[in-house]
């Protein structure tokens, strides 16, 4: 406790353990091993309902999934006792699911084979989660690191800007052979960033000035900050037309403003600057307005007899899977093309789950960002509230922005499916974010009385 | 900060919900009208994942299916493409179906929830059942004798058997090979334009979706007509009619090829093919009770399934006397497909009994089991039966004595009717030589066989054509290879 910043005054005492919250490594190591097994199971039903039999590698699979599961759970129980035990299984399940689906698609694709690859880089991203639960015994270390932590997400962030563009973006950086995308790195320097810039100067930001109608806008000496942020994720957009990545910035800024500071001013603000950067963005930038003309209007590509866009191939499949899903291995979702294993793996899952399968698929995702909230709820200290925070509303911003996106809800922004979708740097991004959830959750409930934290 | 912090949360809750009931939208809401959208290529590709039923041929697939290994996996093949294609028509990626595969598309693609094997099982495991079977009623070798017969002229052969109404062989000439037209490449599309183009329009069914003037080969139903309404009694008493005759109303005078046809009896009329003496009959008999008769044989029903439609056979019902005269051989607005005409042979040979014709024996399940028979069609009565007795005679006559001595064949009782039909403007097109029979094995208990057939010829000088000439010969190839079957 003594490594804590200045911040961190409030810190608890050691209180004796008279009243311990229960564990509840038992029921974190059930659900696993149930996670594991649907997983499983999905693999068998991709393999049954494609060739009949088996697939070869079912056991193989199950087991490799499994030991790294253990693994990750052995490290939870040494290292982090009172972690929340949903946290782990639904990152277990999640990625499991992500492999059974990319593993279907690449039925589809026999020269491009993306599931091997995305098992080691499932490997690779519990490994960290291990690293993490293990090296990292306190969350608040992290605050020595803010400055630090910036500075490496912007080089990330620009570092791509060196590269070569792909498929009109420049997010991606290729080094022998493999493709990383720096940025997914760079969402979680970001939050860990915001909450202790936040944490640290939460005070100066909610002095409010002027009050315009029932709004307290912020004084202009604070507005610093935030038009910074503003400044960069514009520059983002523009420099690598990732108007995803950009949104989500900004998006997550606004929000851990507000809960640090309360203002609901910096909302206002928050969403005059998005309000001004995204038509100013949809009037200069072709890319982007071309993706806003396809959300409008779907179907104009197949009206003007050019066949079916993306979009509308994601919303065939989402609608060809309706209630219960075609079944698993059974539809035809490939027909989206380019980036149906990352961006558009939703719509996989949509076809062949149904809206059974996805409204799973959903509330997996919300209970995930609920334990987060959970964990930040049970925190005494700002910077672990709004770490856990962070995390949990990056989890459910970038769901909503990109399921959002193929179901034709708000415009298409390339950005991955947390755990579902293909690409390294993502999977081993949310293993770091679980194992950071993980840790706050731990130090919160192992610091309780057992009285008014849950 | 804790009510903040609950603030957020409360928001991702509310874009959780939105993404909920966004889903729900998209995939119930929206579903169906995304379904049908022509940018989804679902349906197609779910439609040809699994090989087709096939059409069956006398216990022989004459079709079969072939695997492309593409997205539109399996591609329509014909072992006979040609001989068949009037039935079966063509199953196209590209261009839809016809005929058989088009009527019968549903058991044949596996579509028909009849297949499944518990009421609204699939709507619920989303299972796709295997294609059936459709069992056709042709008799192969007559379908064979009626194909090489006609030899490429255009023209078209029907053939029944009269006691059912079964479908034994329908030729249409000339013929096209379906199976270029079943994929989505280019071929596909050069075939079909190629197709389109050809002047001799070989995609056309002339057997029953063109309507021929079917000339003297009327004359057995303005035969009926006249026996049934009692205009003549006896066979063999003198009708009392000219030669020429002059169309009432008009200074117009109708001729005979054939001499002897003045004041002849019916049955030497019948024989000899006498125009003046049908068209004096017919205009005797009156417009309602031709038109009845006629009617009563299948003119005038536009609505008849084999299962595919046939096109309307015509006898105009507002005619003056004159036009009644040549309605009444066969010419002005009488029209009637080959198999409309099989269908008048057929009644004659059946005791005046008209059954509808049809072409699809039973259709069945992939293992085998009928999934549908088809049951007996109902009967009309269209002549008196004491009528037919006596049409049979009078056709009997035409193949011992008269012009159609080509049909006989050693063993059997054959009745026939020939007819030369002239059409074009002023009659100036080269004329159709029809034929219309029936056979009946001097062993069999009634009639096996009832064919009709029409050559257009235009190959041929006009002299040459006539029915007994060029159609006879078919006829009597298609009623041997009946009767030659057990």
């Amino acid at each position: 406790m003594s490594k804590a910043g200045s911040t961190v005054a409030t810190a608890d005492p050691p209180t004796p353990a008279v009243s311990r919250l229960p564990r509840r490594r038992g029921i974190e190591l059930a659900l696993i091993v149930l996670a594991v097994l649907l997983s499983v199971y999905g693999y068998c039903a991709v393999g049954l309902a494609r060739h009949g039999t088996l697939p070869p590698g079912a056991a193989g699979y199950g087991a490799g999934l499994g030991v790294l599961a253990l693994l990750a759970h052995l490290a939870v129980r040494l290292r982090a006792p009172y972690a929340d035990p949903l946290l782990l299984p639904i990152g277990v399940l999640l990625n499991g699911l992500g492999l059974v689906l990319i593993y279907r698609l690449d039925l589809e694709t026999p020269g491009d084979r993306a599931a091997p690859a995305q098992l080691v880089w499932s490997t690779l991203g519990v490994a960290l989660f291990i690293l993490v639960v293990l090296l990292l015994r306190d969350h608040r270390v992290l605050q020595r690191y803010t400055y630090v932590c910036v500075v490496a997400a912007l080089v990330l962030l620009t570092l791509p800007i060196l590269f070569p563009a792909v498929n009109g973006a420049r997010i991606w950086i290729r080094i022998a052979g493999f493709s990383i995308q720096p940025g997914e790195f760079a969402k979680v320097l970001l939050v860990v960033f915001f909450a202790a810039y936040l944490a640290a100067n939460r005070n100066a930001l909610a002095y409010t000035g002027r009050r315009v109608w029932k709004l307290q806008l912020p004084t202009g000496r604070v507005l610093g900050p935030i038009v910074a942020v503003w400044l960069v994720s514009v520059g983002v957009l523009i420099l690598e037309r990732d108007l995803g990545t950009s949104l989500l910035f900004f998006g997550l800024f606004v929000v851990l403003l507000y809960v640090a500071t309360g203002r609901t001013g910096w909302i206002a603000v928050g969403l005059l600057l998005a309000a001004l950067g995204a038509v100013a963005v949809g009037r200069l930038e072709p890319h982007v307005h071309s993706r806003i003309e396809t959300w409008l209007h779907p179907f104009a590509s197949i009206e003007a007899g050019e066949g079916a866009n993306q979009l509308a191939q994601s919303l065939f499949a989402f609608a060809e899977g309706g209630l219960l899903g075609a079944g698993l291995g059974l539809g035809h979702s490939y027909l989206i093309g380019f980036a149906v294993k990352s961006d558009f793996i939703l719509a996989t899952a949509g076809e062949e789950l149904g809206l059974a399968g996805i409204g799973a698929v959903f509330l997996l995702y919300g209970l995930l960002v609920e334990r987060g909230f959970r964990a930040g709820l049970a925190q005494r200290e700002p910077f672990g509230r709004l770490l856990a925070v962070g995390l949990a509303s990056l989890v459910a911003l970038q769901v909503f922005v990109i399921a959002g996106g193929v179901t034709g809800l708000i415009p298409l922004t390339g950005m991955a499916m947390p755990f579902l979708a293909q690409g390294g740097s993502s999977v081993v991004t949310n293993w770091a974010i679980v194992a950071l959830l993980v840790r706050v959750s731990d130090s919160a409930r192992r610091g309780c009385d057992g009285q008014d934290a849950r | 900060m804790t009510r903040h912090i609950r603030h957020a949360g409360y928001f991702c809750v509310l874009l959780l919900v939105a993404l909920l009931l966004n889903a729900a939208r998209v995939q119930v809401v929206q579903a169906p009208s995304y379904d049908r959208n022509p940018g989804n290529r679902r349906p197609d590709i779910t439609r040809y994942e699994q090989p087709r039923g096939d059409i069956l041929v006398g216990g022989r697939r004459v079709t079969g299916s072939r695997d492309t290994r593409e997205h539109l996996r399996y591609e329509r093949t014909y072992t006979d493409g040609p001989l068949y294609a009037p039935v079966t028509g063509f199953a196209s990626q590209l261009y839809g179906t016809t005929l058989l595969e088009s009527t019968e598309d549903g058991v044949l693609s596996g579509a028909d929830p009849m297949l499944a094997p518990f009421p609204l099982w699939n709507d619920f495991t989303r299972a796709r059942n295997a294609g059936g079977d459709v069992v056709t009623t042709l008799h192969p070798a007559a379908q064979e004798a009626a194909f090489k017969g006609l030899a490429g002229r255009k023209g078209a052969v029907a053939a029944l058997e009269p006691s059912t109404g079964r479908i034994l062989a329908l030729v249409s000439a000339p013929s096209y090979d379906p199976q270029p037209l079943s994929g989505n490449g280019s071929a596909a599309a050069r075939a079909w334009a190629r197709l389109n183009a050809d002047k001799d329009r070989p995609m056309l069914n002339r057997a029953v979706r063109q309507t021929y003037p079917p000339g003297s080969t009327f004359k057995v139903v303005t035969a009926a007509a006249a026996l049934d309404t009692g205009v003549v009694t006896d066979l063999e008493a003198p009708t009392d009619s000219p030669d020429p005759y002059r169309l009432p109303g008009t200074r117009t005078r109708l001729t005979n090829a054939s001499k002897g046809c003045a004041d002849a009896s019916l049955r030497e009329a019948f024989t000899l093919s006498c125009n003046t003496v049908f068209a004096k009959l017919g205009v005797e008999v009156g417009v309602p009770d031709m038109t009845a008769t006629a009617y009563a044989l299948g003119f005038g029903n536009g609505g008849l399934r084999i299962p595919f439609p046939v096109a309307r056979s015509t006898f105009d019902t507002t005619l003056d006397k004159a036009q009644l005269a040549l309605s009444s051989i066969g010419q002005y607005n009488t029209r009637a497909t080959p198999l409309q005409m099989a269908m008048v042979a057929a009644a004659v040979a059946n005791g005046g009994q008209v059954r509808d014709p049809y072409l699809v024996e039973r259709t069945t399940r992939p293992g085998g089991g009928t999934l549908a028979a088809a049951g007996s069609r109902a009967v009309r009565q269209a002549m008196y039966p004491s009528t037919a007795v006596r049409l049979r005679a009078m056709m009997r006559d035409v193949v011992e004595n008269g012009g159609g001595r080509n049909a006989a064949i050693r063993g059997a009782k054959v009745g026939g009717k020939t007819g030369t039909a002239q059409h074009g403007l002023g009659n100036s097109g080269t004329p159709y030589a029809w034929f219309v029979s029936w056979a009946q094995g001097d062993r069999d208990l009634a009639a096996r066989v009832a064919v009709a057939v029409v050559v257009e010829d235009a190959e041929a000088r006009r002299g040459d054509i006539s029915g007994g000439g060029d159609a006879a010969p078919i006829a009597r190839a298609v009623m041997r290879a009946v009767l030659k079957s057990p």
